[in-house]
């Protein structure tokens, strides 16, 4: 087991090193260099600017030597200084905005497992009847809807016509003087159109490749054979089969997470949540490079760990990939 | 698939017949009707300058599908040629071109969509071309499989025999059998391309303003939430019938296609 981590581990090291190449790529994207863009773009821009960018990317050198000296900064930890007003590091500007932003995506990632699986298997065990269909339905606007639009008709909704839900930010303004159970009820009652946003879209997919999951492992030989030793319908379906549609989850799950961190740009933008993707859109608004290209980075090696997880999880579940 | 079709098609009549169909001019700014609700000579009311919400709605259909359509075709485009490539020839080659797929995969695609735009100009042919260039590697992957299962078929040997060149087997001879696959590819990659890009126009970092799309008068919706319910229903429902139907019938040529759904 140690020795499929450590060889899964080893697999990362191709893939950090192409992110950065592909990071380091959409850097020098803009016509001419980073600077002149910085100075034509922006009226604002300085020229104490444009030499702060200078020295962050060593522009005037050859371009080999950009890249390893932006590897060297990186690999310590230092993504460079924002060019917003507050000139802080841009590594302590995404790590306190981070939690919050993992915090909003595991609980959508727990809501989505909580409600797809059950959703899939049952429509799967109860192919064809109305449950199903109607769970087909909900599956495919889940797949077209617009998440932001949904937000906003949500926020209409529950937070200016009924008035249940507040509609931004994650505390109300008299927050510091609520009772500590509160503050809790507080914060919840801000996270619930949020978590419900974040979490729609992965539901419908999740759900969907469940189903076809279940359909798939009912018709195996092997549930015949459960079947034929005269075991329960129940335990066929939620002992036998349920496991080893359960399986594939995990690598679905794993190739959901890029999907769920890009989408947080979105809702943290809507909701005004003060996470990375709410840094993110600010630091694109502003031209902020230094912030952009770190939250690219950062967000690609958070992708990466979710896809190691998976892996380790899947190995753990299943012997026959360690072993092969 | 066929009310999949039928969705396609009368959103294609309605942004050929923009002109023709809105019943205002889309840009025609009318400061002393503004945020008016939905009635008989604005169907779906004005926004925050007075411009009528259902022509700006129609001619926004055109800018939807315009980005769909090049979006997509950028994506199966460069998907369609590496994943030939990768497939049809395989070893070192295939194994380049995937690890350059694994490696996009782990960025999220808004991100990168996102970081580009920051530092390109938001307009709307680099809004196309960005959404093309990240998002061709599901296309990769699927013609690659499509192209290991077909290249040792017997008509590729025999083409091989009567000396044909790489090039005119792989687009000749195995391409046009893979076209199935890249068509549904095609489909539900349009209805993705109008999500991006509505989503990237809400932010307002899309098709700008005065141009109309879905997506920015989503914006002006969210800015005027507690007065003008309208601006935020109608475009919103819009991308969402427009998905749904390509969604629709993608599915239905991919089921018409699967052998093994067919009793």
């Amino acid at each position: 087991m140690l020795k499929y981590i450590g060889k899964r581990i080893l697999f990362m090291i191709p893939l950090l090193l192409g992110i950065t190449i592909i990071c380091f790529f959409v850097m020098h994207l803009a016509p001419g260099s980073p600077t002149d863009l910085q100075t034509q773009m922006n009226p604002k821009a300085s020229a104490q600017m444009k030499e702060r960018l200078q020295t962050l990317y060593e522009l005037d050198k050859p371009i080999h030597v950009q890249y390893w000296s932006w590897l060297k900064k990186i690999s310590h930890g230092n993504l460079g200084i924002s060019f917003s007003s507050d000139h802080r590091p841009v590594t302590d500007k995404i790590m306190e905005r981070l939690p919050i932003t993992i915090i909003i995506n595991l609980l959508s990632l727990f809501i989505i497992i909580a409600i797809a699986i059950p959703l899939g298997v049952l429509s799967a065990v109860h192919q064809d009847s109305l449950f199903d269909k109607i769970a087909g339905v909900f599956v495919f606007i889940g797949f077209a809807i617009p998440t932001f639009w949904l937000a906003l008709l949500l926020m209409i909704f529950f937070g200016i016509n009924l008035g249940w839900l507040p509609i931004s930010g994650l505390r109300s303004l008299n927050y510091e003087y609520l009772t500590p159970w509160a503050q809790i009820v507080d914060l919840a009652k801000h996270l619930i159109l949020p978590l419900f946003i974040s979490s729609f879209g992965g539901l419908a997919g999740l759900s969907r490749y469940m189903r076809a999951n279940m359909l798939e492992v009912i018709k195996q030989d092997y549930i015949m054979t459960a079947r034929a030793k005269g075991l329960s319908e129940r335990d066929v379906i939620y002992k036998h089969a349920l496991r080893n549609a359960l399986l594939p989850i995990i690598t679905i799950l794993g190739l959901s997470i890029p999907g769920l961190i890009g989408g947080s740009v979105i809702f943290e933008t809507i909701f005004a949540i003060p996470g990375m993707g709410q840094l993110f859109y600010m630091a694109v608004m502003a031209r902020d490079y230094p912030t952009v290209m770190g939250i690219l980075l950062i967000g690609a090696i958070l992708t990466l760990i979710g896809n190691l997880i998976a892996d380790v999880s899947y190995a753990l579940a299943d012997p026959r990939i360690r072993i092969s | 698939m066929v009310a999949g079709s039928g969705l396609v098609l009368l959103l294609l009549i309605i942004s050929l017949l923009a002109p023709w169909l809105a019943p205002f001019d889309p840009g025609k700014i009318d400061l002393t009707n503004v945020l008016a609700s939905p009635s008989m000579n604005h169907w779906f009311g004005t926004d925050q300058l007075g411009r009528d919400v259902l022509s700006r709605m129609i001619w926004g259909a055109r800018i939807s599908l315009k980005v769909g359509f090049v979006a997509t075709g950028v994506a199966i485009i460069i998907g369609t040629i590496l994943g030939a490539v990768a497939g049809y020839y395989g070893g070192w080659i295939d194994s380049v071109i995937m690890r350059f797929v694994d490696i996009m995969l782990c960025f999220p695609t808004f991100f990168l969509i996102l970081a580009v735009i920051a530092f390109l100009e938001p307009s709307i042919w680099n809004i196309m071309i960005i959404i093309g260039l990240t998002g061709w590697m599901g296309v990769t992957r699927l013609v690659r499989a499509d192209f290991i299962s077909l290249r040792e078929r017997d008509f590729v040997q025999a083409a091989r025999a009567i000396g044909a060149g790489d090039l005119r087997i792989i687009f000749l001879h195995i391409l046009p059998n893979a076209m199935a696959s890249i068509l549904v590819a095609a489909t539900l990659g349009i209805a993705g391309a109008i999500l991006t890009e509505s989503a990237l126009s809400f932010l307002g970092i899309g098709v700008q303003p005065p141009t109309p799309s879905w997506g920015n008068i989503l914006t002006a919706g969210k800015d005027n939430i507690d007065i003008a319910w309208w601006l935020s229903l109608y475009p919103g429902l819009a991308i969402l019938i427009t998905v749904v139907g390509y969604n629709l019938l993608g599915e239905g040529i991919r089921d018409s296609l699967d052998p093994r759904l067919k009793k």
